[in-house]
């Protein structure tokens, strides 16, 4: 377990440093110049020079990349350009209201969509299975954009059950109040093909033989499903739950930004507003090693949902 | 002992009937997929005749009076209150002997005569309403949907050409090659393509062209992988050792020998990317950071859409949201029955 655990993160490191490069590279060689946009409209050469200066551009690219990763691997990644804010404080105080409205999403998603799926598996080819498979291609093909204007319209300004948009300082009161909209569309949109992917999972699974066995030696269907196919179908349902959660910690950058979240995909959204190098750099670069833990923790997983799994 | 041969005989028939022909064969037997298939061909020659100009040339233009009704509503009642303020029935006080301008007026009015404004009569109504300036809601869509369907399809060209590339390379030479291109794909996966994507907008700046090449250096990912499992599996079978012992360079064993006999994956993948592709746009526009303003696409029309909501105008959201939806689900049955049809193995998987 240990030797499997160190060989996976030594295994880390040549991605990590691609990822590394592709961010130099693409900020460095294909990005406008960042002394041009921090020194604004009206700066003379001689600012821009300084600027230039300060940041170590006029340095050779091997140093520049020197100092680049010696900013990831200190934390340090100075001040945002835009705000001037700390990027490390940044990120401390932006994670909290992303955590607040991700987590609910992908709880309730993974949640209501087993079930259903579980369900519409068992009576596959019947009539509710087809309707539904249908509706849920056409809701797939409606944009999220939609979902988001029609819900705040309706729930928010007609309706009046919610509030429009807003953010309070207090956890609880975000939750009960500013929370349900947002994640109530959330679900709705991400419901759709979480159903379709589990049932495919689910039917996989009905057609083994073992179901058969199960079946033949009297076991009740509840116990069956709930048993042993669900069981089995975990483990390619943790993988996609897996994927998703890295998602968590940006948040979803439409979500926030279309109900004023003060989270990191809006922060995001908006550095790439402002050309904000150091907040776009430091995300990408700290999201991509979460991504690689995550996916990580979700192998460990599996060891615990299916103890055949061993683990090379 | 000849019925069997028949048999056998047919069945070679069978077989040697072609990858395109048989997969054509099954589809015409997919009732949906030939629904959602002329759905997408009606959307098509929409976009023809959008793209030629015969229809939706003058999306621009102000048409109509500002958030016209669809016809089907008939004309605001709104308009008669507006003109109903009363005109003053006095006749305006002369001031021309204290308005330092007034000796000026004569001259001014010849001069006005020169230039001719032609009034043009605002519509009332237009088949399916006008938006907060006047402009047809009909024609931004048809233009709107020229814009995303040509940038998704371009966006997945660029992504197929890339990906077909990239994993014929990685599946066909191996070794080193593999172990580089292995590297790369795990470095674009590592970071969240959302994530992704935004980094290439904030460098490459906006519009139409950037917008297609962000969508195709960041989507070749999923197609790589397919590609490199099908050359990995083509490289060593007889027909490729054959061609590489008469002589074929590694270019053609890869392009003119394999890659025809993967194309339908290719094709599969890639009607599935455009899907994909079409909707990231629109939220890319709709965030300021894909189609300029002076372009129309759905995702432009919704982010406008979002404030004549709120004063009741709903139709250019139902106008884009009904012309995205029919088009997106036509396109996505055509492509899961083009899959059925092509890979059988695939067959009812997601």
């Amino acid at each position: 377990m240990l030797a499997y655990l160190i060989r996976r993160l030594w295994q880390m490191i040549p991605t990590l440093i691609g990822v590394v490069l592709l961010v130099f590279v693409l900020f460095k060689y294909f990005g406008s110049d960042p002394a041009v946009i921090l020194a604004g409209q009206n700066a003379t050469q001689a600012q821009i020079a300084a600027i230039r200066q300060q940041l170590g551009l006029d340095q050779p690219a091997w140093f520049q990349l020197w100092i680049f990763i010696k900013q990831i691997a200190t934390f340090d990644w100075g001040k945002s350009w835009a705000t001037n804010e700390a990027v490390s404080h940044l990120f401390a105080t932006r994670m909290p209201a992303t955590l607040t409205v991700m987590i609910p999403i992908v709880l309730l998603d993974t949640i209501l969509a087993i079930p259903v799926a579980l369900g519409v598996a068992y009576v596959r080819g019947s009539w509710t299975d087809r309707t539904l498979m249908v509706a849920t291609t056409i809701a797939l093909s409606i944009s999220f954009l939609v979902y988001v204007i029609i819900g705040q319209y309706v729930f928010g300004f007609q309706l009046g059950w919610f509030p429009v948009q807003g953010w309070s300082d207090s956890t609880l009161t975000n939750l009960i109040v500013y929370c349900p909209l947002p994640v109530l569309l959330a679900v709705a949109v991400g419901i759709s093909p979480q159903t379709r992917l589990y049932r495919t999972f689910f039917l996989d699974e009905l057609s083994h033989d073992y179901v058969r066995t199960a079946r033949a030696k009297g076991l009740s269907e509840r116990s069956v499903l709930f048993k042993h196919v669900l069981r089995n179908a975990m483990i390619p349902i943790l993988t996609n739950v897996g994927l998703a959660l890295p998602g968590i910690f940006v948040g979803s950058f439409l979500i926030e930004f279309f109900f004023s979240i003060p989270g990191m995909g809006r922060e995001v959204l908006l550095a790439v507003n402002r050309s904000d190098y150091p907040v776009i750099q430091a995300s990408a670069v700290y999201l991509a090693m979460m991504t690689m833990l995550v996916n990580l923790a979700t192998d460990l997983l599996y060891k615990v949902v299916d103890p055949r799994v061993v683990l090379k | 002992m000849s019925a069997v041969m028949n048999a056998t005989a047919a069945e070679m028939n069978e077989r040697s009937e072609g990858v395109w022909r048989a997969a054509w064969r099954r589809f015409k037997t997919d009732r949906v997929g030939l629904v959602s298939m002329g759905v997408v061909a009606i959307f098509l020659v929409m976009i023809l005749l959008s793209a030629t100009g015969v229809v939706a040339r003058n999306f621009q233009q102000e048409v109509a009076v500002p958030n016209a009704p669809p016809s089907f509503l008939g004309a605001r009642a709104a308009e008669k209150a507006a003109a109903a303020v009363a005109a003053p029935l006095t006749p305006n006080v002369d001031l021309s002997d204290i308005d330092p301008l007034a000796p000026r007026y004569a001259e001014w009015a010849e001069k006005a005569k020169q230039y001719h404004t032609t009034e043009t009569v605002k519509a009332t109504t237009l088949p399916l309403g006008a938006d907060r300036l006047g402009r047809d809601v009909l024609s931004k869509a048809q233009k709107g949907t020229e814009i995303s369907v040509f940038v998704g399809v371009l966006a997945a060209l660029v992504a197929t050409i890339l990906g077909t590339l990239l994993g014929a390379s990685a599946g066909f030479f191996g070794k080193k090659v593999d172990d580089f291109l292995e590297w790369l794909y795990n470095v674009f996966t590592a970071i969240p393509d959302i994530l992704l994507i935004f980094a290439f907008a904030a460098v490459l700046g906006r519009g139409i062209g950037t917008v297609v090449l962000i969508l195709g250096l960041t989507g070749w990912t999923s197609l790589y992988r397919q590609v490199r499992a099908e050359f990995i599996k083509h490289r060593q079978r007889e027909y490729v050792r054959a061609a590489e012992a008469i002589g074929a360079s590694s270019f053609s064993r890869m392009f003119r020998h394999i890659l025809p006999n993967v194309s339908h994956v290719v094709l599969v993948r890639m009607s599935l990317m455009v899907v994909g592709f079409i909707k990231s746009e629109v939220i890319l526009s709709y965030l300021g950071l894909g189609v300029p303003v002076d372009q129309v696409s759905w995702g432009t029309m919704l982010a406008e859409s979002q404030a004549e909501l709120i004063l009741g105008y709903w139709w250019q959201l139902a106008a884009a949201t009904v012309f995205m939806a029919v088009f997106v689900t036509a396109f996505s049955l055509m492509a899961d029955a083009w899959r059925d049809a092509l890979d059988t193995k695939l067959r009812g998987q997601e």
